[in-house]
């Protein structure tokens, strides 16, 4: 394939290849989509006990101010509507950017290390984020882009236990909890989330080390490599939107049923880009919104697929969708108008000409199992 | 049993009697990974030759499967209903699609042979 030729590599490309990983092309780099054991078995694995995934592609960068974090944080506010003065040394938060417009510009992580911010924002919106939040910056108060870190994601209910015994200070850690530690005397930060729905942690590597990390934690029991398909899959399942797909610059953080991710004290001062639209929206309820969607029967429905009402009335669109292997069904999300985004709702999605009925269901599909 | 005969688009196709049999070959089930539903063709549709008739279903995407030559189907495997994991399992056995009665039988012949069959995925690889 010539398009392979441009693809750029994670540190860790040569070890998925003598994993026996199918890479594929993903924002520009090449990702193992699975490995041999099969999607089905990755996200399976995950469920049950531990799962790794290479997700170095993601854009990683810290914000450094004059002051420490706490000028970083008034600074980041310029451009998303998270409460980031709020977050406390240690932990870390969700957040979106915003256009001027009211659309999501991309999501984030964001965690505050003290005496600065670390951000990881998404693989495909890296070298778009990058430029917006600089440009946003008062004096004073910097950006430093990452390109030399590597991130993995550990994630499952045995992951705990398989870290602690080489890590101690990481399995203390709660949900959202980020920390400085070593494994296997290799430094790193870390954070106790991710993007499975499970327990588990998301790991910042230094890219000369990132191999041998990735070797000492797939040597640990009951550690698997799962790739992007898996990942795929026990997102939806936990019902987490991503960028490109879900959300994107038309759609707004009310729409997308993202309103959490706006701090209270922002939805007092609307002072951040888009303030007038998201404003409008909770004041008179958005036009459309995002919702689950379960499918009746065994077919799945994917993105782009029409969402009609029992009476044939176009009424929005599938914008993720395939089957669960730990739900044991189809699911989906997407967008409907919102008189029919009710729990329970009964539509229609028309694949390939027929229509398949479905009923709007509460996300997630798979109960979160994270360590509150 | 008589020998298969091969698709550009990885199909297979058995002559069994007067009927043919087809499924989707075991690199094709590979490529698409863990198969979870299939959307068969209504027995008794005529279909002509590279006419997609069939869908099948993985974790990760929907493909097409294209009926290899023209005729009428007369039967369709309602076993891969409840367990679509037999394409992974026995691709070119009891993972089979469905049967056609073929317009011109002599279109089976004219399809690649196991040799030629795996000199294209090699040439595709």
């Amino acid at each position: 394939m010539a398009e392979s030729e441009s693809l750029l590599e994670t540190p860790l490309g040569a070890l998925h290849r003598s994993l026996g990983g199918r890479m594929v092309p993903f924002a520009g780099y090449a990702m193992p989509v699975q490995y041999p054991a099969g999607i089905m078995a990755e996200h399976l694995h995950c469920r049950s006990a531990a799962a790794l995934f290479d997700v170095s592609h993601m854009g990683q960068a810290e914000i450094l101010g004059a002051e420490g974090a706490e000028d970083a944080a008034a600074a980041l506010e310029r451009v998303t509507p998270a409460d980031i003065r709020a977050l406390k040394p240690g932990r870390q938060r969700y957040g979106l950017l915003m256009t001027p417009e009211g659309g999501i510009f991309d999501d984030f992580m964001v965690a505050n290390l003290g005496d600065r911010l670390f951000l990881v924002v998404n693989a495909s919106r890296k070298h778009l984020d990058f430029p917006l939040i600089e440009a946003a910056l008062p004096a004073g108060v910097t950006l430093r882009p990452l390109p030399d870190r590597a991130l993995l994601a550990l994630q499952g209910p045995g992951v705990e236990a398989a870290i602690a015994p080489l890590a101690p200070a990481l399995a203390a850690l709660s949900f959202m909890g980020v920390a400085r530690a070593e494994i296997a005397g290799i430094p790193v930060l870390a954070s106790r989330s991710g993007y499975t729905g499970e327990d588990g942690f998301e790991i910042s590597v230094a890219a000369e080390q990132a191999e041998a990390l990735a070797k000492a934690l797939l040597a640990l029991p009951g550690v698997q490599p799962a790739g992007l398909g898996a990942r795929d899959s026990l997102r939806l399942e936990a019902g987490l939107c991503l960028y490109g797909q879900d959300i994107d610059e038309t759609t707004s953080p009310v729409e997308a049923a993202l309103t959490w991710a706006i701090g209270k004290r922002r939805r007092m001062d609307w002072d951040f880009p888009g303030a007038g639209r998201v404003r409008e929206e909770l004041a008179n309820g958005p036009k459309r919104l995002r919702v689950g969607l379960k499918p009746e029967g065994r077919q799945p429905a994917r993105a782009h697929t029409p969402i009609q009402a029992a009476d044939g009335t176009p009424i929005g669109e599938v914008t993720s969708g395939g089957f669960g292997p730990s739900l044991n069904g189809p699911m989906a999300m997407g967008y409907v108008a919102r008189p029919h985004a009710g729990d329970g709702t009964a539509l229609e999605l028309l694949v390939r000409g027929k229509a398949l009925p479905a009923r709007v269901a509460a996300t997630p599909f798979v109960p979160h199992r994270y360590k509150r | 049993m008589p020998e298969l005969r091969f698709t550009k688009d990885h199909e297979w196709v058995r002559q069994d009697g007067d009927a043919a049999v087809i499924g989707i070959t075991d690199h094709a089930q590979n490529a698409l990974g863990d198969v979870v539903f299939v959307d068969l063709p209504e027995v008794g549709r005529e279909v002509a030759a590279g006419e997609a008739c069939a869908v099948v279903e993985s974790v990760k995407a929907a493909s097409d499967v294209y009926a290899p030559i023209a005729g009428r189907i007369v039967e369709v495997n309602s076993a891969l209903t409840e367990d679509p994991g037999l394409i992974n399992r026995e691709p070119s056995g009891e993972g089979w699609f469905f049967k056609l009665e073929p317009k011109d039988p002599a279109e089976i012949a004219a399809l690649m042979d196991d040799a030629a069959y795996a000199r294209f995925v090699e040439s595709q690889a």
